[in-house]
């Protein structure tokens, strides 16, 4: 209790002004694709020089949490993450706003985020240094097995067309290995261009990928972009009642965010995804994910604002940033002459604690900020005609694809791989397993050879990849979430008619 | 007669900046600070203490901006086609704009960059966890000696400062050491500390955010860095090895020399602050003096150590 102290002093009108401004801008630029909570954090840094410590380090994490939910707008209204974090709010947040649903989704992702961010925070307050252990014992090996996990969300997100799930996942692992290898320095699949020596970034590919096609296809056909909802409003008392029907599917995606968070490396697209994985598989109804179930949006959701106090853990208690912002907030506290690393909690206990109750007060203030700015977002985009639409929301592809990294590299690749996705999806390929395979690729390569270099150095590679109990639990949970939908499907089948399964395998001989 | 004219106010250095009026003045306006990596890492904190500093002198602000890509390749391969007055400066970094284009195209070559000033480098540190077995350089490589590639040394990226210090160490001590490649310093340092790797190759900056719970077994510096006073140098222990990654300033090869010389001096009066020097100590930098005019002998001195440690790290030159 001696930690309510610090609540008082986070408590100030100064503070609060500063954590409501910060949601605010956070949740703007989190839903510009291309503009990232990294560039909104780094932008505001200098700022943050002006004001004591504590403040500032409210301001950049209001602006932070806002960033990776408002990432969730663009995700649900315009079917292009704002963030990587909002990859998975795509699957169901677009077609849930396409058939009128869009308020409903907004207000559930702000649900989800708030409460998400709260279970994040808390355990950042509470539990920080045993869950900073975590971080440690995650190895080369167990972040293999996380990225083939997520890859597993493949055979799930293509019901029906499996084949053509592969190969897009097979053309996205292709797309994560072009440029210089980070193991290796080897130049891959550059066709001695320069332009694609830095690899194709991921957001470039998310703007590309998901947005291009959506836009083509507006100037293509009549239809409105949104189906426009008869009845307004928030709609909140439904989501509440979702929402407090889906709790358990909130809470398990919060925590498993939080640790996904923890570590360095995955954050909260691989979050995000994951907890997607598992609400679909303890679903009743997987069948409906991705066709617009509220369960996927709040399982992402909880998760990628879980992960903003997951990865302040290892940033506060290792002094090893657990996200790209937790880097730059991290070198903002060193060129404020505070100490960081292991003695942190216990040396600066006062700016730490203030700052996790800054954190709570921001994720709070998300609720009313962002019921608020989604609402008008949402209207907006309903009211806009379709001939204004399409140039502002092209404008701003072309726009957050050059504010990736100032340069006009990732713009050629965001258009060029636009147009091979509104190919490939007239084709029948999904964009989503070609941008799991981008996202997951790096991350699955690197493991894996860092894991093969280790286990070679200790004579014992198979000890490595299969000889390690937390990388198990993980093959266990990708074999479940990979079989279960089939399995699960056969044994309700025979529950419902043993006959007929007789029947069906006589006929099958 | 003009020319001597103003190598006779360069002379005066920045006493000149005080005196209203003078066309030849720099800086008269804001300086673009371009930093060819991502806000976060060493690069920018050191942008960032200099910023300031630089403000303070100058009167004039300097604003940080980010081009990351390609370890820096993106924007080293742009520089040349900036705007060449002395406003735009960009991050430049060794061992990387020796060692990327001696090992691939990458869009620029090591004289395409004209740097004006070096200020500082992060030299190399051998980190171990806390609870090593090792406790000295000399345990490290008496047990790489007797149990050769068994030990497993992380560091950021191939063909990095970390790659080029194992691969030295290696060299220099007779030992074989598998070198374990990471995307940063953060994955690195997370493997460290996790005992997934026996030990790793970072900077001394990387070594005070951790504290206690690493052990530096050496430095690669000249002499002992102030803030581990305790922790020997390469040197001391017999293996002559100095180096690390070296930071500088670099301008659009069409920026008149004038401008070249006015950027060092302005660079110069910053690395001479005392406070700045004081809170780059405390992060683990150390601050070296190398202005516009020592450049060209401290580039040809690194490239002749790069191109010696290049072919032991399987880079052919493709020149």
């Amino acid at each position: 209790m001696d930690k309510l102290i610090y609540l008082g002093e986070a408590l100030t009108l100064t503070n609060l002004m500063l954590a409501f401004c910060g949601v605010a801008a956070g949740i703007v630029i989190g839903a510009l694709p291309g503009l990232s909570a990294t560039m909104a954090v780094a932008v505001l840094v200098p700022f943050t020089f002006a004001m004591d410590p504590a403040s500032g380090l409210i301001v950049l994490g209001a602006i932070y949490n806002g960033a990776i939910y408002g990432g969730s707008y663009s995700a649900i209204l315009v079917n292009t993450p704002g963030t990587p974090s909002a990859i998975a709010t795509t699957f169901d947040g677009f077609p849930m706003a396409r058939r009128g649903d869009g308020a409903l989704a907004v207000s559930l992702a702000t649900l989800a985020s708030v409460v998400g961010g709260l279970v994040g925070a808390l355990m950042l307050m509470f539990l920080a240094p045993p869950l900073a252990q975590v971080a440690l014992a995650f190895g080369p090996p167990e972040y293999f097995w996380l990225a083939v996990f997520g890859l597993t969300l493949i055979s799930a997100l293509s019901v029906g067309n499996l084949l053509k799930g592969m190969i897009g996942a097979c053309l996205g692992l292709i797309l994560s290995m072009v440029g210089v290898a980070v193991i290796g320095a080897d130049v891959r699949f550059t066709m001695g261009s320069q332009t694609l020596i830095g690899g194709i970034d991921i957001v470039a590919g998310l703007i590309g990928l998901y947005c291009i096609p959506v836009l083509i296809d507006l100037v293509a056909t009549r239809d409105p972009h949104l189906k426009v909802a008869t009845n307004s409003g928030f709609r909140l008392a439904e989501s509440l009642a979702i929402a407090s029907r889906q709790k358990f599917n909130m809470v398990r995606s919060a925590v498993i965010g939080t640790v996904v968070g923890i570590l360095p490396g995955a954050g909260g697209s691989v979050a995000s995804l994951v907890s997607y994985a598992e609400a679909r598989r303890a679903s009743k109804t997987p069948e409906n994910f991705g066709k617009g179930e509220p369960g996927g949006i709040i399982a992402t959701e909880a998760a990628n604002n879980a992960t903003v106090g997951g990865g302040f853990i290892p940033t506060l208690v290792l002094g090893i940033p657990g996200t790209p912002p937790d880097a730059v907030i991290l070198g903002a506290l060193f060129v404020q002459g505070i100490k960081t690393g292991p003695g942190l909690f216990s040396e600066q206990g006062g700016i730490v604690y203030t700052f996790i109750f800054g954190l709570l007060i921001g994720t709070i203030l998300m609720l009313p900020v962002g019921l608020m700015v989604g609402r008008y977002a949402y209207k907006s985009i309903i009211a806009i005609p379709k001939a204004a639409l399409v140039p502002t929301i092209a404008f701003m592809t072309v726009v957050g694809s050059f504010a990736i990294h100032n340069n006009l590299h990732d713009t050629a690749v965001m258009l060029a791989l636009g147009i091979v996705g509104w190919v490939l999806n007239r084709a029948g390929y999904a964009p989503s397993p070609i941008v799991l395979g981008l996202v997951l690729g790096q991350i699955a390569e690197q493991g894996f050879v860092q894991s093969y270099l280790i286990g070679n150095a200790q004579g014992n590679v198979l000890g490595m990849f299969f000889g390690r109990p937390i990388s198990l639990a993980i093959v266990a949970f990708a074999v479940i979430a990979l079989f279960y939908p089939i399995v699960s499907g056969a044994i309700s089948k025979r529950r419902i008619s043993p006959t007929n399964a007789t029947v069906e395998s006589r006929s099958a001989k | 007669m003009k020319s001597l004219f103003r190598g006779a106010l360069l002379g005066a250095g920045l006493s000149l900046a005080a005196v209203a009026g003078i066309a030849q003045e720099y800086p008269s306006k804001q300086v673009n600070y371009i930093i060819p990596f991502n806000a976060g890492g060493e690069s920018d904190i050191a942008a960032r203490l200099q910023q300031p500093v630089f403000e303070r002198l100058t009167g004039q602000n300097m604003v940080i901006q980010y081009m990351a890509g390609a370890g820096g390749a993106q924007a080293w391969s742009q520089l040349n086609g900036m705007e060449a007055d002395g406003y735009t400066v960009m991050g430049t970094n060794l061992p990387h704009i020796i060692l990327q284009p001696m090992a691939q195209d990458v869009g620029y070559t090591t004289d395409d960059i004209s740097n004006v000033y070096f200020f500082q480098y992060t030299p190399d540190a051998l980190l171990v966890p806390a609870d090593s077995q090792f406790q000295t350089l000399e345990d490290f490589v008496t047990y790489a000696t007797e149990n050769p590639g068994a030990v497993t040394v992380a560091g950021s990226a191939t063909n990095s400062a970390n790659h080029v210090a194992t691969v030295r160490l290696n060299e220099l001590a007779g030992i074989n050491t598998t070198y374990i490649p990471f995307s940063g310093t953060a994955p690195t340092m997370t493997a460290l500390l996790g005992n997934q790797v026996q030990a790793a190759f970072s900077y001394t900056t990387a070594a005070i955010q951790q504290g206690d719970a690493v052990r530096v077994l050496a430095v690669a510096a000249d002499e002992r860095v102030p803030s581990f006073p305790d922790v020997p140098t390469f040197g001391e222990a017999g293996y002559d090895m100095v180096g690390g990654a070296y930071r500088g300033v670099g301008v659009p090869s069409a920026t008149p020399e004038e401008v070249r010389t006015q950027i060092s001096d302005a660079l110069d009066a910053v690395n001479k602050d005392p406070e700045f020097i004081q809170k780059m100590e405390d992060g683990g930098f150390v601050v070296i003096d190398v202005p516009y005019s020592e450049v060209p002998s401290f580039m040809d001195e690194r490239r002749a150590e790069y191109e010696n440690v290049a072919p032991l790290m399987g880079i052919e030159s493709t020149n």
